[in-house]
């Protein structure tokens, strides 16, 4: 059990509105990303939902209670931390036992789901090390073995993996999404990285200076973006964006097509222009094309094409997949 | 050291290391040395550096004479309970500036900061006449009270400074693992800032254990802590050195060792962490 | 951390260590700032008046407050300037590269940890009695005449043993600041072609600025109220020579019982000491903010 609801959520520090009524409804077993820029308040929200911060205004409820007024220690959610935040005095099965300890419980049971989430993890060698004898990715191990041990309603979790190699967070990403399916436990999970967040979430929540832009799974952010905002955050390569008249064209404010939705070509038909910067990765290449009147678009060809910069190409926009969207920035229907 | 470094330069070096740190120690170890004399060695020209007549006869004779020891559980009993008080109104006061800061969380830091600037003399006169009217002249209390208070601000400020390197994100964790308030200061916080409450509590005790202001003007015999009873060897028929040598030995072997262990965290706690 | 529950409690714990200091503060400087506005000698009780400003036109003109204010600055300014300048060679030693440097430390910083007035009385007899003391042996082996210390230079006599006893603080705190100078910064500036001495000009001492304002500041706030040592070895004299300020109003208040003018004299202490307080929270405040 597990659903967390919030109602017009507002904090504010001092005279800075941080979360700008923030309504969301977390569905109990569903894993949740939260995204967004830097400083756009990911982490207010989920220490709100934790209840390390209070709400200026609103209401937060868990499994329908209304919990706005309970400390942290009562929400029965489990948070696990950017720094890991591991009590540097306890041993491996210290950490992991507190909770429990705190709840408590007794000795046979704690050593008994220690040893469990233990093995789970792959710690059981480790137990009675102290976290600084541990490496980077040993030490989220024990973080999120301290999180699941205690049974909570909800996990949450901030940038947990920001601090890992890129190689170990792949692997981590994978190890956290085969645990929260197991165990079948809300998860709320904070990120900056939209890989992560499309890989991983069942939905998505993409926050811009404190106020939801979207809530919806990866594939609707990812072909029905909302709006600008979430139009340009979601996807890699960044969709181009064209405004003026070649919008007006399209009845719209802006349009916007993704790079991956856009036909290179020699000649034919699109728009005409001139290759500025070509990268090769070698599965794909981007093409930084200058288009006189739109600007310069980004497109993305599978393989080699033997394009050499300065040379003239087509862009082709695939009509189905022409994002439209007004002057205030919010989509249009298709 | 990351780089290689010839061993002749090593060697001056510490030669030159060693002598400083011999001359800048040699009036203790000269006290030391002559409270080991009989007064007549104390006094002799040209002075006797090891071959002497080695006595412990100047100990005994301190002992005796004197009520030293009265003195000396004066000195315990005004540091060590002065330090005690102060340190429970300080670790409160701390965790809270550390841990639950408000907007004038560093305005009181500072206000505290400077009311240890005053000058102990700028309030002699009302301290002493509220002492005599109260009748806390020469009472162990009275030296209590005055020195709490006026090592209060440093207690906090040492203790402040250990308390926020803590990071916050673990008592965080204490608090979403179920822990109260009370749990979280007694199995989280306590434990990590133990060095740092050591290291404050040895530099307090120090403090008022050398504070020669006040125990000086308001204690005279009953109270009288070992500063006092050491300054009345000044008056000229009181020339005894062996045994002058011998009770100031005493009188600052327990800092000594004390603030040995203590030196590692001095720097930060007398600059207020200015300097760390 | 910051809900209105932890608030609270952090407001009720911060309670009880606010209001004490504030009554410890205000009380006294209150009846202070009063009695310096009377007449009032505790030979002549019940004989107290309003005296208006008598007591600091009588302080201030006071030729003692004079030369005590002298004393005082000059106490203070040499013990700063043998502890700095010795403090940063003693620093500099100790962060070589030498064998048994914690013994060496635990020798240089023993004299902060010995009573003021034990080491005034150990200076005063043992090391500078004009006949018998260590220091009279040693000029006299080398064939000069015995200097009677505290007869012939008694501020000097006095500065000496204020200077031993600090000489430790201002060595450990440049030395802790020197460890924390970046070896990397000092082999870059190897790299850049610089030998020892510019190193030290253009590295060591920029470096050693803030810690050095930071001993001169705690040093000079300490230091303008030296009593413990003057107390046991001069009481001040001969004459007025080793009078200073915190002496002088010793000796008003508790020798000669003039309330008034004590007072007076000591809000005048406050009025520097204050002036001081003002630079160092301010450095030390901006310290808080990292
Ligand atoms: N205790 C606080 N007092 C005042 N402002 C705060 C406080 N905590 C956060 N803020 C401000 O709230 C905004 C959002 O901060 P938050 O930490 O939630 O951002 P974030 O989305 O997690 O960013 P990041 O990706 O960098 O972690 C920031 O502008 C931050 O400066
Ligand atoms: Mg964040």
């Amino acid at each position: 059990m597990g659903s967390i609801t919030l109602e017009n959520v507002r904090k504010s520090f001092g005279s800075a509105d941080i979360i700008q009524g923030a309504s969301l409804e977390i569905e109990d077993g569903s894993f949740v990303v939260f995204v967004g820029p830097s400083g756009c308040g990911k982490t207010t929200l989920l220490r709100l939902i934790a209840g390390l911060e209070d709400v200026t205004s609103g209401q937060i409820r868990i499994d329908g209670a209304d919990v706005t007024d309970v400390p942290p220690a009562k929400r029965g959610l489990s948070m696990v931390f950017q720094s890991y935040a591991l009590y540097p005095h306890m041993s491996v099965r210290g950490n992991i036992a507190f909770g429990l300890k705190m709840a408590g419980m007794p000795k046979g049971e704690i050593d008994r789901k220690v040893e469990g989430a233990a093995s789970i993890l792959n710690l059981t060698p480790y137990l009675e090390r102290k976290p600084r004898d541990l490496s980077g990715g040993q030490r989220q191990r024990v973080a999120i073995g301290r999180a699941i041990v205690r049974e909570p309603k909800a996990f949450l979790f901030d940038e947990p993996l920001s601090n890992l190699d890129a190689a170990l967070r792949v692997q981590m990403r994978q190890e956290v999404t085969r645990l929260q399916k197991q165990l079948a436990t809300t998860a709320v999970y904070v990120t900056h990285d939209q890989v992560e967040a499309m890989t991983m979430a069942d939905r998505i929540v993409v926050l811009n200076a404190g106020r939801i832009e979207q809530y919806g799974s990866p594939l609707e952010l990812y072909e029905h973006p909302a709006n600008l905002f979430v139009a340009g955050f979601i996807g890699s390569p960044k969709m181009n964006l064209i405004g003026r008249e070649v919008a007006g064209q399209f009845g719209a404010a802006t349009i916007g097509v993704r790079p991956e939705h856009i036909t290179v070509a020699r000649d034919g038909e699109g728009w005409e222009g001139t290759v500025g910067v070509a990268e090769h990765l070698g599965s794909d290449t981007f093409i930084y094309v200058d288009v006189p009147q739109v600007g310069t678009l980004t497109a993305r060809t599978v393989g080699e094409l033997g394009i050499r910069v300065g040379e003239r190409v087509r862009l082709r926009p695939d009509q189905r997949r022409i994002h439209r969207f007004d002057t205030e920035g919010r989509a249009l229907a298709a | 050291m990351a780089r290689k470094v010839t061993g002749a330069k090593t060697a001056i070096w510490t030669a030159a290391a060693w002598l400083v740190g011999f001359i800048i120690f040699f009036p203790i170890l000269w006290m030391m040395l002559t409270s080991f004399k009989t007064e007549l060695d104390a006094f002799s020209t040209p002075p006797s550096f090891l071959f002497f007549h080695w006595t412990t006869e100047n100990y005994a004779t301190v002992q005796e004479r004197s009520d030293y020891t009265l003195h000396a559980m004066n000195s315990i009993i005004t540091a060590g309970g002065s330090t005690l008080i102060a340190m429970a109104i300080a670790i409160p006061a701390a965790w809270a500036m550390a841990f639950a800061p408000t907007k004038r969380t560093k305005d009181i830091l500072l206000w505290m900061l400077s009311t240890k600037m005053m000058p102990a003399v700028g309030v002699l006169v009302p301290i002493y006449l509220i002492y005599r009217d109260f009748g806390l002249l020469d009472t162990r209390i009275g030296l209590i009270v005055v020195l709490c208070l006026g090592n209060l601000p440093i207690v906090i400020w040492m203790l402040f400074t250990y308390f926020k390197e803590i990071p916050k994100d673990i008592l965080e964790a204490a608090r979403m693992d179920g822990a109260t308030i009370t749990k979280e200061l007694l199995f989280v916080l306590t434990p990590m800032a133990l060095p740092g409450i050591a290291s404050t509590l040895l530099l307090n005790v120090i403090l008022a254990w050398n504070e020669a202001f006040w125990t000086l003007n308001l204690s005279t015999s009953a109270a009288a802590p070992l500063t006092t009873f050491i300054a009345s060897y000044s008056s000229p028929e009181g020339l005894f050195w062996a045994k002058l040598s011998a009770a100031s030995t005493l009188a600052i072997a327990p800092i000594l060792i004390l603030g040995w262990f203590s030196q590692k965290q001095l720097v930060r706690g007398l600059t207020f962490g200015a300097v760390k | 951390m910051a809900t209105q529950q932890t608030r609270t409690l952090g407001r009720v714990l911060i309670a009880p260590a606010v209001a004490l200091l504030f009554v410890w503060m205000i009380v006294p400087l209150a009846m202070t700032i009063y009695f310096s506005l009377q007449y009032k000698n505790l030979l002549n009780p019940g004989e107290e008046s309003f005296a208006g400003l008598d007591n600091f036109t009588y302080f201030l003109t006071d030729p003692a407050f004079i030369t005590a204010l002298i004393n005082t600055l000059v106490l203070v300014g040499s013990v700063l300037l043998i502890t700095i300048v010795l403090g940063t060679f003693v620093a500099l030693l100790m962060n070589m590269p030498i064998y048994g440097r914690n013994i060496v430390r635990l020798m240089v910083i023993a004299p902060f940890f010995v009573m003021p007035t034990v080491s005034a009385l150990v200076w005063k007899n043992l090391l500078m009695h004009p006949v018998s003391g260590l220091f009279a042996w040693l000029m006299s082996s080398v064939g000069l005449e015995p200097i009677d210390w505290f007869t012939n230079y008694p501020m000097l006599a006095v500065i000496l043993i204020v200077a031993w006893q600090w000489l430790p603080f201002a060595s450990l705190i440049l030395l802790t600041a020197l460890q924390s100078l970046d070896e990397e910064q000092k082999e870059a500036a190897e790299m850049d072609g610089a030998g020892a001495v510019s190193k030290f000009i253009y590295l060591t001492l920029p470096h050693l600025a803030r810690p050095i304002t930071v001993v001169i500041l705690i040093e000079t706030i300490f230091l303008l109220t030296v009593f413990a040592e003057i107390f046991v070895t001069t009481g001040g004299g001969p004459g007025l020579q080793t009078t200073n300020l915190a002496f002088l109003i010793y000796q008003a208040a508790l020798l000669q019982f003039d309330v008034g003018s004590a007072s007076a004299g000591g809000l005048v202490a406050v009025v520097i000491a204050n002036i001081l307080a003002f630079f160092l929270v301010r450095i030390v405040g901006r310290n808080l903010e990292a």
